[in-house]
């Protein structure tokens, strides 16, 4: 059975860099109303709930559960949790949809990094035997990468930086984000990366809801459906992997249709500046397409939601006529380790 | 509202690990100052070694010895040092492929300053003082501008070999309970104990967490429940928990607090552990300076009905 898939509603918080006052379901409620008011659906209604966080961000074991506190989760529902970025657990929901047991599904994600240092609790992902045992922080692995891509005359320092400053000019359109208008490109934090190429630390949440076939055009006057989507991984060395290219985003983006057709609209993820570079060569983006227009990473980077937010925002140009065909693009993982790609398309108005 | 509540966590987990083939001559190896890699089918020389081919998955296991100098693939200055790193002197991370490798290794480069390092650069390995059969016997690179260094002949077998490792790892938080728990915290200062009801189905919550479960709803008013309540359910425990002073055999209950919907779980005390049973009325027993209560005991009432209870079981 084949059957047509949409995002139908989308809905996240203010990314702020502290949100101490609040526990991790406290902040997230807000945001599952919000993206349920916009559908009118009910906790009730839903067919399937998939979330995606980490424990690491809270230390705290199992602090999902906690979670699903804020969905209403008695009597029991039909429930998954990835240890990942919401884009995946968007993806599995995708998939319980495919198979025809759910007609519509949550799905959330969350992430406080307020608490913990960052940089530090993001080393706790890499190989425990060779790599994670000297620490290397998430931005000197990403100031490798970039060294990697200056040398190979893909990009400078000052076409990064202008990549900063465009992501958090035009991130002044988005009262979401955390980071807008005019910053210092700042000093180095790893050279050659320098805080305006680093994504801010942040705190937020995100949900969007799915629906199948005549469902979704019950609930949404545009769905933006899924044409495509699909994920893949690096080799976990990054000694093994060519650091300047992204072949499983551009496989990922050939598995859901992306170079069928032209796209008008892409959001990436791409916590830094480098990142877009080797995104926007992987993905094949010309400057016809519109790239980022929420600000990206860049403005606001909410752990496990970026991803997530970039699927919903792609999905809500869509929603209101401003984008006919869109990507959006999530990562996970050190250096663009794991990418997912989703084409999203509007009917013809 | 009083200020949320805030304090240190500290996360440390010393994960034991084990070693495979492979990893395990390669760990040896640096141990005695050997670098090994890991041939696969099509030839090419992985450093460091992995026991399964990125490309194929195939099972990999031809050990082959490879230089302690290389060049540098790419590099990061990296001008504060974080804890844990490898050096405590500003350096740069560095990939490095060694001679013979097809690969590179992440590791740290100790240099005078970023004017020092480029792309291309030669390196060579500095050891570490004392080795134990880990990533951190190679202390860090230093530049080198010498000829390759030449081989030990290493067949990559050696006696004593390292079975495993220790990963040791340490985070820092600032925990923060958020609004709800605060103030359930802050009560118990008072002996109190506060609960929150849920505006839609009416349950009162403890501790509370700030939304109902039942309806996925925020819970803001406050309500005292207790001091007095109803044991639910308990098992009797019989092996001692390390570093806990309590003789065995005792007892754990849930208790149903007057006035909650949730019920809370503690200790049963002043009572033989074969005498405890549902619907047993309990109050809380403080001790000084404790911020909750010890454990409770019997006060003497009748034992409620159980239909007062069963819904909390």
């Amino acid at each position: 059975m084949t059957r047509d898939i949409a995002v139908v509603a989308f809905a996240q918080t203010d990314v702020l860099r502290t949100t101490d006052e609040l526990s991790e379901v406290e902040m997230l409620m807000p945001v599952l109303h919000s993206v349920l008011d916009r559908t009118g659906l009910k906790t009730a209604d839903i067919g399937f709930t998939c979330s995606g966080s980490s424990d690491y961000l809270a230390g705290r074991a199992f602090s999902f559960t906690l979670a699903l506190d804020g969905v209403g989760a008695w009597p029991p529902i039909s429930e998954s949790h990835v240890e990942m970025d919401g884009a995946w657990a968007l993806y599995e929901a995708w998939t319980k949809l495919l198979t025809g047991d759910a007609d519509t599904a949550l799905v959330y994600s969350y992430g406080k990094s307020s608490p913990g240092s960052l940089r530090d609790v993001l080393t706790r992902q890499l190989d425990p035997y060779y790599v994670a045992p000297l620490w290397p922080d998430s931005v000197a692995l990403a100031a490798l990468q970039a060294q990697a891509l200056i040398d190979a005359g893909d990009t400078d320092e000052s076409a990064l930086a202008a990549i900063g400053v465009r992501s958090r000019r035009v991130a002044t359109l988005n009262s979401r984000a955390q980071l807008r208008g005019s910053l210092p490109q700042g000093d180095y934090v790893v050279r050659p990366l320098r805080t305006g190429d680093c994504p801010p630390v942040g705190d937020g949440a995100a949900a969007v809801i799915l629906a199948a076939g005549a469902r979704a055009r019950e609930l949404c006057s545009r769905p933006a459906w899924i044409r495509g989507i699909d994920h893949r991984i690096e080799a976990h060395a990054l000694g093994v992997r060519d650091l300047t290219d992204s072949p499983s985003t551009r496989l990922a983006a050939e598995r859901a249709g992306a170079f069928e057709r032209p796209v008008d609209t892409a959001e990436l993820h791409a916590p830094f500046s480098s990142q877009e570079v080797v995104l926007r060569k992987a993905l094949r983006l010309d400057d016809s397409v519109r790239v980022n227009l929420s600000g990206g990473a860049l403005a606001a980077n909410p752990m496990m939601a970026a991803g997530l937010v970039r699927v919903g925002e792609a999905a809500a140009r869509i929603h209101r006529g401003e984008s006919d065909r869109a990507l959006a693009h999530a990562t996970s993982g050190p250096c663009l380790q794991q990418n997912l790609v989703a084409v999203l398309e509007g009917e013809p108005r | 509202m009083p200020e949320v509540l805030k304090a240190p966590l500290v996360v440390e987990f010393p994960f034991t690990r084990s070693l495979g083939p492979v990893q395990s001559a390669f760990l040896t190896g640096l141990r005695e100052r050997v670098v090994l890699g890991v041939t696969t089918t099509d030839g090419r020389t992985l450093v460091p070694p992995v026991e399964y081919d990125p490309v194929t998955a195939d099972d990999l296991r031809d050990l082959v010895e490879v230089g302690s100098t290389g060049t540098v693939t790419t590099w990061a200055w990296n001008h504060a040092p974080r804890r844990g790193q490898p050096l405590t002197t500003p350096f740069a991370w560095v990939l490095v492929r060694l001679d013979g490798a097809d690969t590179a290794l992440l590791h740290a480069l100790d240099a005078p300053g970023p004017d020092a390092v480029h792309t291309g650069m030669r390196v060579r390995i500095r050891w570490a003082g004392e080795r134990t059969g880990a990533i951190t016997d190679i202390a860090c690179f230093e530049p080198y501008d010498g000829e390759p260094a030449e081989l030990t002949g290493s067949t990559g077998e050696f006696a004593d070999p390292v079975g495993g490792i220790v990963a040791a790892a340490r985070l820092d938080y600032t925990y923060s309970p958020g609004r709800a728990q605060t103030a359930y915290i802050n009560s118990l200062v008072d002996r109190r104990t506060v609960g929150e009801r849920c505006p839609s189905c009416r349950k009162v919550y403890v501790p509370p967490r700030g939304a109902c479960p039942t309806c996925g709803v925020p819970t803001a008013e406050q309500v005292e429940v207790g001091p007095r309540g109803t044991v639910t359910t308990f098992c009797i425990v019989n092996i001692k928990a390390k570093n806990l002073d309590i003789e065995v055999p005792y007892v754990y209950a849930h208790i149903a607090l007057d006035g909650a919907d949730l019920a809370l779980h503690a200790r049963i005390g002043g009572i033989p552990y074969d005498q405890v049973r549902m619907g047993l009325r309990v109050e809380p027993v403080w001790t000084d300076g404790a911020r909750y209560p010890d454990h409770y005991r019997p006060t003497g009432e009748p034992d409620a009905d159980y239909d007062a209870y069963k819904e909390l079981l």
